[in-house]
């Protein structure tokens, strides 16, 4: 048996180690690091309510407004505040903007530079890669860069800039939009949908959003995503880093009339509803101190010692006893989406990549209604009134990566207590006290490695499919 | 120049605000400029091994290097181990390696208000006993020495915010390229005067609001927001008002306060950051360059001038009362 460490990994956002046990030439075991603590929960102990909405986006540059948006629905649950209804339709648009972005820069900076690699330099489809995703040259690299700060210039005009706005509260919006102002929204939109037809799928996105196969997505041959298409037809991608089947989602976008991606979960190929009373945040492999616990009733007491048997500082979510993957798959399959179902029946990098597409292609579209949807004559926000001195509430959203649960306690009016539970805390899990692996540690399970490979490709595919955020999983 | 950039103990923001660098972007004009990344966790291709051997070539200073840029803050902890974060794959802390590093480059960048003087991730008691590079809040000494001083001959280059605007950082960075920036231009706490210079409130789309001191009391309002919603753009250093984010942004634009993030110890305001605290119904904290009599004495005058359209536009989330057009004489 070989032994591998795999470190720095990078294009992922923050500090990931993996530790890896090879025999002939499969991976058998890995052992997944979040190698950063920074104590953000016991930061808010002790302070104002309001100054959670300051905070917690800072957590996360990358998923800023994803962290906005579930503390002020956690203070909003708290204060028993409904927010205007124009407001969380804005608020909604502000949060699809950031999680549309992020999509777009992982697939071109993150994932696809992987293809790059001399490695891959006898296939068919090497050159092409090379031009469009070469690391800081390729062209597609600096087509999506443009794209995306153009995106953001709705961010811009909402939420003042990105990342951390504090335009984002239980109430609404900070900021109403005039009429001349949704021109522009949707001007900025329009604009980034002639990026993604031209360019990422090379054809209209209700197109790409009607695909229900994974055969008819295999033969889409258009765009950027074609390309990815065709590698990882070539690769097998759609048989690597396979997960276990059981997705979760807290359902992205509140709005009025309910969630526009339904939340759930699903599992043995079937839908189940949520009940977030059954997750338990297990800590016997955390270098954390204490017993399981929900986390309304957790607590984060790091264990300076960094005893043996625990690997990581990241807690192991667990819903009623088992891991769950979360994140844009997981989303579209407990959305209802057939090609994000059919995806799902092997749920390897091609069903991850795949639904981040699609998703990609969905939310455009979900911008667009917003926008369009924006009555600059209406409230945008309600007054918050006083704080409750003794309360308590949760917010659950998704970010782009995933279910995102902020679960905050309020005593004499101040925090007392404030969990969070990320994305990636689910997806890069590490072992619970039944040694029951995390998602990526089992999905890494059987990633071929090859001779004299020392950062194996195959996993930073598989690590990578996730679009992990590890400043997040710890915080 | 060659860049290595490391991410410490912070959040990945100011890396994601600089990839909003606009006209050119960023791959362009640091290609422009002659500036190229040896390595950058979030761009490079390299990963792992590879990452290992270039950090190894450096400190055989084999591989020079011109510009070290950390992003994010320094944690100690715990007990000064610096073991709260390990730079995955090398067995080493963060703090060892930036330690190690900072000798060896031409100049030393901290990128952001974490990396600078600590930031938010010191807030709250500092679980993580996070410190800046070579400042410690407003205190001189973080993990280098109060006269460190980079190869070429500077202090830490503080490009202090939280994020930090791309114009700064990529702006800091030419200046370096170009050998154009000296110690003389950079401001007490290190940070390039180009920006330090300024103070949000230059600009602000809410001046007419501060000079009647009509203010805002709820989020969403439009008045100004230094008497009741504390915004200390008045006192914060930064361009945030005179060159835009994201297109047209800033944060009094976008309907919140000013918080000074470019400040040391901005992460602990001691009183709640969306709300002003007061003395006797007087804010505390007014204008520094003003002496205080004359500041509530010209205050109590432009509140007794008020417009009646300034009134009741500060109180609401849109104008309401549009200006009186000024007709030509005739």
């Amino acid at each position: 048996m070989t032994r591998l460490v795999v470190g720095p990994f990078n294009r992922v956002e923050g500090d990931l180690e993996v530790h890896l046990e090879v025999v002939e030439g499969a991976v058998t075991a890995a052992r997944v690091n979040a190698p950063l603590y920074r104590g953000f929960e016991r930061m808010l102990e002790g302070r104002d309510p309001r100054d959670a909405l300051t905070i917690t986006p800072r957590i996360c540059g990358i998923c800023s407004i994803s962290q906005s948006v579930a503390a002020a629905r956690a203070l909003g649950a708290a204060m028993g505040l409904v927010p205007a209804p124009a407001g969380e339709r804005v608020a909604a648009l502000i949060h699809a903007v950031e999680n549309a972005a992020d999509h777009l820069t992982h697939f071109n900076l993150f994932f696809m530079p992987d293809f790059t690699r001399p490695a891959y330099a006898g296939r068919s489809w090497h050159g092409r890669a090379v031009a469009r995703f070469t690391a800081m040259e390729g062209s597609a690299q600096r087509e999506a860069v443009a794209a995306r700060a153009d995106l953001l210039h709705i961010l811009g005009l909402l939420a003042g800039k990105w990342p951390h706005t504090l335009a984002v509260q239980p109430g609404g919006v900070t900021r109403a939009p005039g009429a001349a102002e949704r021109m522009r929204i949707l001007s900025s939109l329009r604009s980034f949908r002639r990026h993604l037809e031209r360019t990422l799928f090379g054809g209209p996105l209700e197109a790409f959003a009607a695909l229900e196969t994974e055969a008819a997505l295999l033969s889409w041959g258009r765009g950027d995503a074609g390309l990815f298409l065709e590698i990882a037809a070539d690769l097998g991608l759609g048989g690597l880093g396979c997960g276990a089947g059981r997705y979760l989602s807290f359902g992205a976008y509140p709005l009025p009339e309910g969630p526009a991606f339904a939340a759930g979960t699903w599992q043995a190929g079937a839908p189940l509803p949520l009940d977030p009373g059954l997750i338990r945040e297990d800590l016997s492999h955390a270098w954390m101190l204490g017993e399981a616990a929900h986390p309304a009733e957790g607590r984060t007491l790091p264990d300076e010692e960094m005893r043996e048997a625990a690997y990581s500082w990241c807690k192991a979510p667990r819903l009623d006893g088992q891991p769950m993957e979360t994140g844009a798959l997981a989303r579209q399959v407990v959305a209802g989406h057939p090609l994000a179902r059919d995806l799902a029946r092997q749920g390897g990098v091609l069903a991850r990549v795949g639904a981040r597409l699609l998703e990609l292609a969905r939310t455009q579209i979900l911008m667009e209604e917003l926008a369009q949807g924006i009555d600059p004559a209406a409230r945008f926000m309600v007054a918050m009134g006083p704080l409750p001195r003794e309360a308590q509430g949760a917010g659950l959203v998704e970010a782009a990566r995933g279910a995102l649960g902020h679960w905050v306690r309020l005593r004499g009016g101040l925090i007392e207590r404030y969990q969070i539970v990320a994305p990636t805390t689910w997806n890069f899990s590490p072992r619970d006290a039944e040694g029951v692996p995390g998602p990526l540690e089992a999905a890494l399970v059987g990633a071929p490695v090859g001779p004299g490979e020392t950062t194996p490709l195959s996993v930073q595919h598989v690590v990578r499919s996730f679009d992990p955020c590890m400043v997040c999983t710890v915080h | 120049m060659n860049i290595l950039w490391l991410q410490a103990s912070g959040c990945g923001g100011c890396t994601m605000s600089l990839l909003c660098a606009e006209a050119p972007g960023l791959f362009d004009l640091l290609e422009d400029a002659g500036l190229r990344f040896l390595w950058h966790p979030s761009l490079s291709i390299d990963s792992g091994a590879e990452v290992r051997a270039l950090l190894e070539r450096i400190e055989a200073r084999e591989q020079p290097l011109d510009i070290l840029c950390v992003e994010g803050a320094i944690a100690r902890g715990p007990r000064g181990t610096g073991r709260f974060q390990m730079l995955a794959g090398t067995g080493r802390s963060m703090l060892e390696t930036v330690t190690r590093l900072a000798p060896l480059a031409r100049h030393v960048v901290a990128v952001g208000s974490c990396a600078a003087y600590g930031g938010m991730t010191s807030a709250g008691g500092n679980p993580s006993d996070a410190t800046g590079l070579q400042y410690e809040g407003t205190h001189e000494g973080g993990i280098l020495a109060p006269e460190f001083r980079a190869r070429d001959g500077l202090p830490v280059v503080n490009v202090a915010g939280c994020p930090t605007h791309p114009g700064w950082v990529t702006e800091t960075l030419m200046l370096l390229g170009g050998n154009a920036l000296a110690a003389g231009d950079l401001d007490r706490f290190g940070r390039p005067r180009f920006y330090a210079d300024h103070l949000v409130h230059h600009g602000c789309s809410r001046n007419e609001y501060y000079e009647y001191k009509a203010s805002a009391r709820t989020p969403g309002e439009i008045g100004c927001m230094m008497e009741h919603m504390g915004c200390i753009g008045t006192q914060a250093v930064g361009d945030c008002n005179i060159r835009p984010w994201n297109g047209s942004g800033s944060c009094t634009s976008g309907g919140y306060a000013c918080i000074a993030c470019t400040a040391p110890e901005f992460e602990e305001p001691r009183h709640p950051y969306s709300e002003t605290p007061k003395i006797g119904g007087i804010p505390v904290g007014l204008p520094s360059d003003m002496p205080k009599a004359w500041f509530m004495a010209l205050a109590s005058l432009s509140k007794a001038a008020t417009p009646e359209r300034i009134r009741r536009n500060a109180a609401s989330d849109r104008i309401e009362v549009p200006p009186t057009l000024r007709m030509p004489k005739r």
